[in-house]
Parts: structure tokens; C-alpha cells; sequence
């Protein structure tokens, strides 16, 4: 049953093309940036990494009004709580599906992104094993908002208000580790992944409860 | 005994819908829900299902239960078959169970077709295959006719009296009578 749903939020996630969008979005940042801030490789290689990130931010949370919302006014929601499926089983399943929809995405975009930012070869494997550390606490914070936010009108504006303060700690620690001299940032990283990712499912889970109410 | 409700109130927002409310269902019965618009009825299923908590009293099921209310909870962009295919999966029940309840709704030529392109009555119905399917004893029908025309009418009552011929029971939320044989009534606007 589990597998069920977790299938059915992979395939609404990639199907009709929605797949290309958090990842087209994060090219897009890619691309834009040296127009912005002058084709000067040294100073793209520098900054590029952090943009990296906060592009990695803004991509999970590009597609938070499609997580939780749509199965609530489609009733699935309620279907499935009458069938007696935790709302923490629910949510932890909608993070597994997104870290992996949107994650695995990301992960390849990286490649060409982190070529228009000039990011050589030893910046750009930082690059993804941070991404790939920090992906299951971004899916977890996008399904949290998610769920915050399903029950309000116009609510993904402040859906990404909501889960800034918590995605601080993963662009110092994920931009950290392209420092030399910030050799723990990988620790601290994956400490406050974990920390979010297992936060996640209860929060996001309670949220759920509360939409039927 | 497959449902008990026990001197039950819901509250909305800061009106008391009803309160002091008692009823319960064996195998076999099946209890009609009657009233006007905003008598509480959609809310008493929804306290019955357990998706509301009940501001007093107990709420009993001993049993699974399935549901329908307004929202069909079919995506709608798969083709009919394969979005009942998905409730079949996380009820585990197997498609030869699907393919009987479709016969019984009358739903077969339209299995391919998408969800979006059905009417409100052909999505009531499919919401009844999944019902059907589902295999659940205890059956919460939210105005379940709604849009459903003489012939798919027909059809529901068929497919409520075998539930309670093979021992189900059913709670039902319409404001017009569906011609169910052997019906309970209670009449939720004279408790206001």
C-alpha cells in the first residue's frame, strides 16, 4: 500500500512535464547569474557555489502548492485517514517521493549549472555530495510548508516565509563546505539534515491533521 | 454491531450542529440521514469516519469503513480503470473485485476513459466502485446520488441491499428519499 502511494506522488510529479520545472527554474538561476554579475570566471567560480545552493533552496519549494494541496481538495486525504493511514506514514511517504522526484533531477542539473558558473571539478563533487546530503531536508521542508499552508488561500507565498529560517543552517553549512577552510561544514550539514529530515514527517504529519479540522 | 455512536456533538466553527446524538448500526441496517441543507448530516459522517472529532460523546466502529463524500478522490487525469486500480492497490483488493464492482455500477465502457472527461453522476459512480471494492463492512454514503440518473439510481440501491444482504451496514446522508427498502429514518432537521 505504501508502495502504491509512493508511486502515485512520483508519477504526478514527473508526469506532464512537471518534471523539467524545478530543474529548469534552477538552470535558469545558472544561466542568469553571470549576466548579472559580469562573465569574470574568478568571480563567478567564487560565488557561483553559493548560488548554487540558494537555487537548490528555491527549486524545492517551486512546487509546494502540488504536494499537499491538490489531495486534499481531490478528497485522497481523507481516504486514506479513513482507511487508517498515519498522517505521519502519509507525510513521510510525500518526502521520500519528493526528495527522490526532485532531488534526482537536481543532482543532474548540477552538472551543467555548475558549468555556467565556472566550477571546477573539485567544487563541483563538493557540490553534490552536499546537495545530495542536504536533498532529503529540502523535500522534507517543502512538504512541510505543504501542509502549512494547503488550507490557506494564496498560500505559497508565505510557504517559503515559513521554512527560510529552518533552510538557513543548510545554505551556511552547504555553501560552507566549498570554504577550504571550513573542513566540519560537511558534519554540521548532515547533522542538520538528519535533524530536519526526522523532524519532517511528524511535523508535516500534524499539519495534515489539521487540515481536517 | 459495526457502528455506535454514543450522545455525540460536533461543533463548527462556533455553532453547535447537534449534540445528545445516539445511533448505531448492526449488520444488515442501514440508517437514512434526512434533513435540509446545513442540518449537520455531511458532519455526522464525517464524526462517524472518525475524520471529525466529536466535541462530546463516543464514536464506535468495529469495523473497516468506506466513504463517500462530496470529493470523488480520483485523479483526474488517468483514465477511470486505472485511478480505481490505485484504491484497489492500497485496499489490497485484486482487480477481478474492481472488475465486478464496475459491472455492478455499470462503469465498464467507460473504463478507459479519463477521470476530468466523466459527469458528476459517472464520478458518483465510480466513487461507488470504489466503495464496492473497497470490501469495508461499514459504508458512510454522503449524499451519495447526487447527479446520478433513474438507471445509476437503480444501481446504488442494488448494490446497498447485497451489502446488507452479505452483512454490511450502511449509513446514508441524502435530502431525497433513494427508495432503499427497509430504511431507518431520522430526520436531522428535527433535532435543531
Amino acid at each position: 500500500m505504501l508502495i502504491a502511494l509512493f508511486w502515485r506522488d512520483l508519477r504526478r510529479a514527473w508526469g506532464s512535464g512537471a518534471l523539467w520545472l524545478p530543474v529548469l527554474f534552477f538552470l535558469l538561476v545558472a544561466t542568469a547569474f553571470p549576466f548579472a554579475v559580469g562573465p569574470d570566471a574568478p568571480v563567478l567560480a567564487r560565488t557561483g557555489g553559493g548560488m548554487v545552493w540558494v537555487a537548490a533552496l528555491l527549486a524545492a519549494l517551486l512546487p509546494i502548492d502540488r504536494l499537499v494541496r491538490p489531495d486534499r481538495d481531490a478528497g485522497v486525504l481523507d481516504q486514506l485517514a479513513v482507511r487508517g493511514v498515519a498522517d505521519e506514514v502519509i507525510a513521510a511517504v510525500k518526502i521520500l517521493a519528493h526528495a527522490i522526484g526532485f532531488g534526482l533531477p537536481l543532482l543532474i542539473a548540477l552538472f551543467p549549472a555548475a558549468a555556467l558558473l565556472a566550477q571546477d571539478a573539485g567544487r563541483v563533487e563538493t557540490l553534490a555530495t552536499g546537495l545530495a546530503i542536504a536533498i532529503p531536508a529540502l523535500a522534507s521542508l517543502a512538504v512541510l510548508s505543504a501542509a502549512l499552508t494547503a488550507g490557506l488561500k494564496g498560500g505559497n507565498a508565505i510557504g517559503g516565509l515559513l521554512v527560510l529560517p529552518l533552510a538557513v543552517p543548510l545554505l551556511i553549512f552547504g555553501a560552507g563546505m566549498l570554504d577550504p577552510s571550513g573542513r566540519g561544514a560537511v558534519k554540521l550539514l548532515a547533522a542538520v539534515s538528519l535533524l530536519l529530515t526526522a523532524i519532517g514527517p511528524f511535523a508535516a504529519g500534524a499539519a495534515l491533521r489539521g487540515l481536517r479540522e | 454491531m459495526l457502528l455506535r455512536l454514543d450522545r455525540v456533538a460536533c461543533i463548527r466553527g462556533d455553532r453547535l450542529l447537534f449534540e445528545d446524538l445516539s445511533l448505531s448500526l448492526a449488520p444488515g441496517e442501514a440508517l437514512w440521514l434526512r434533513g435540509p441543507n446545513g442540518a449537520g448530516k455531511s458532519s455526522l459522517i464525517r464524526v462517524a469516519a472518525g475524520l471529525l472529532r466529536a466535541a462530546a460523546g463516543t464514536v464506535e466502529r468495529f469495523g473497516r469503513v468506506a466513504l463517500i463524500d462530496e470529493a470523488a478522490a480520483l485523479d483526474a487525469e488517468l483514465p477511470l480503470r486505472r485511478a480505481l486500480d490505485f484504491w484497489a492497490r492500497v485496499d489490497t483488493v485484486d482487480g477481478h473485485t474492481v472488475d465486478r464492482a464496475m459491472a455492478a455500477m455499470g462503469l465498464h465502457p467507460l473504463a478507459e476513459v479519463p477521470v476530468t472527461m466523466l459527469s458528476t453522476g459517472q464520478r458518483k459512480r465510480a466513487a461507488m466502485v470504489r466503495v464496492i471494492a473497497s470490501g469495508a463492512p461499514i459504508w458512510l454514503l454522503d449524499e451519495p446520488a447526487n447527479g446520478m440518473d433513474d438507471a445509476a439510481q437503480a444501481r446504488l440501491v442494488a448494490a446497498v441491499t447485497t451489502h446488507r444482504a452479505n452483512g454490511g451496514a450502511v449509513l446514508l446522508a441524502s435530502h431525497f428519499a433513494l427508495g432503499v427498502p427497509d430504511l431507518v429514518e431520522r430526520d436531522m432537521g428535527a433535532l435543531a
